[in-house]
């Protein structure tokens, strides 16, 4: 393809599009990770998450500045909702960024989350890989502000920022399972509000709490919107790459993250060939049917399908 | 797959008055679409910039100040310039009726005034972007 090779020499439309392919198109898409696939691993993927409000944004915007000090080419992918209703969605992210578009060094791009639910959207993955083909130091991921549970940035991004403000709950909230769980780097931002202190010593006795291991996420106390700390929470950033590189963690977590793409992208092909094996004579409807009637079961069933497909 | 439409909707320019353009953003949303909004005192640069990296269908600017005239056509421009003429621009606002013939003809696809109704700029669009 064309494009490829033209996002390859760093053309800023032509990785536009791409991200488009990926985001639209299955089959084409499938065609274009399969071309890209071996640039892809150089970059130093982060993501940033926490709940709505808690500044990701900007945060986002004051730490891509920082890194293009030092000249590092980075790339962004802001994922906000889409609505379930309308599939439409406001996509929002860019307001905080705006300074940032214009300066070559930089790639921002927005997504509708589509339907997906764990805090990324399908396609986020896929579209990382072209920003890592497209020579991208760095790969900030920014969630959709995200509640409890959608922890799926885990799954692709090599360092995990957690940004919290003060004032969301008691400290019950920070030992319950979860989102708590996931960062590599604990972020509490707008710093200058009441409780910010309280909000970072929950957090500390949370992280005292977990068992022991080699490492302990630090807390870092920011202030996103006026600049305050980025620079700690950058160095808390570098430091946990340099933790994955020397402990071989870095190579662990990929390879584990690469297994679980691969075994969802096996399930999903199985679902499709199941439903387009049993689309043409209703099949599905009759055993939704018998399983309804409770003349069988659904594990059974799962065996009855899959022992169809080759 | 269904593609939605993707829309980039700026505010170019001085004026600090952004309810008609978030409405107008909150309609498209409404209508299945993807709005990617900028919010206010964008530069034509930074818009065009913007709406290359979203890889957008169409760009829907808002004005109240008056720069229309130099803003909407500098957009248009530079959309030329880094062949990206197929992104469609609408625009609105306080627009004066002597204005828009002149603006049509710099490739402002459509430009709805006050008292457009939001359904008529959501079938606009629909019936409009190429892709």
């Amino acid at each position: 393809m064309e494009l490829i090779n033209k996002m390859l020499k760093g053309d800023k439309r032509a990785c536009a599009r791409l991200i488009s392919i990926v985001e639209n198109d299955e089959k084409e898409s499938e065609k274009l990770i399969k071309k890209i696939y071996k640039y892809t691993g150089n970059a130093h993927i982060i993501g940033i998450t926490g709940p709505p409000g808690a500044g990701k944004s900007t945060l986002t915007d004051k730490y891509v500045k920082l890194l293009r000090k030092s000249n590092y080419k980075v790339g962004v992918i802001a994922v906000d909702p889409t609505s379930p209703y309308t599939g439409g969605a406001i996509l929002g992210d860019r307001i905080r960024m705006n300074d940032l578009a214009l300066d070559p060094g930089v790639f921002i791009r927005s997504m509708g989350t589509r339907g997906y639910l764990g805090g990324l959207a399908k396609a986020t993955r896929n579209a990382v890989k072209i920003l890592d083909a497209y020579g991208c130091d760095y790969i900030i991921i920014e969630t959709v502000g995200v509640g409890q549970s959608e922890v799926d940035i885990v799954k692709a991004a090599d360092t995990v920022v957690l940004v919290m403000v003060p004032g969301l709950g008691d400290d019950i909230q920070s030992i319950k399972a979860g989102i708590m769980e996931i960062g590599d780097l604990f972020v509490v931002n707008k710093s200058d509000l009441f409780g910010a202190q309280r909000t970072a010593t929950e957090i500390n006795m949370m992280l005292d709490m977990s068992p022991k291991t080699d490492r302990r996420p630090p807390v870092v106390m920011v202030t996103a919107n006026q600049n305050k700390n980025i620079e700690q929470m950058e160095q808390e950033i570098q430091k946990h790459y340099q933790y994955l590189v020397d402990n071989g963690l870095l190579e662990e977590r990929r390879k584990k993250n690469i297994k679980r793409e691969l075994l969802e992208l096996v399930e999903e092909e199985l679902k499709k060939l199941v439903i387009r094996e049993t689309e043409n004579n209703g099949e599905l409807d009759l055993m939704t049917e018998s399983l309804f009637n409770k003349e069988t079961d659904p594990f059974t069933l799962r065996d009855v399908l899959l022992s169809r497909i080759k | 797959m269904d593609k939605p439409i993707r829309v980039l909707v700026a505010k170019p320019g001085l004026d600090g008055h952004d309810r008609g353009a978030k409405m107008i953003a909150r309609a498209l949303r409404d209508a299945g679409m993807e709005v990617i909004y900028t919010g206010l005192r964008q530069t034509p640069e930074q818009i065009v910039a913007a709406a290359i990296q979203e890889d957008v269908d169409i760009i829907g600017m808002s004005i109240l100040s008056g720069a229309h005239n130099h803003l909407f056509p500098k957009v248009i421009g530079l959309l030329k310039e880094q062949d990206a003429e197929d992104i469609m621009v609408i625009a609105g606002g306080v627009i004066p009726e002597d204005d828009i013939p002149a603006l049509k003809e710099a490739g402002v696809a459509a430009i709805f005034t006050p008292g457009a109704l939001t359904t008529e700029i959501v079938q606009f669009i629909r019936d409009n972007v190429k892709r």
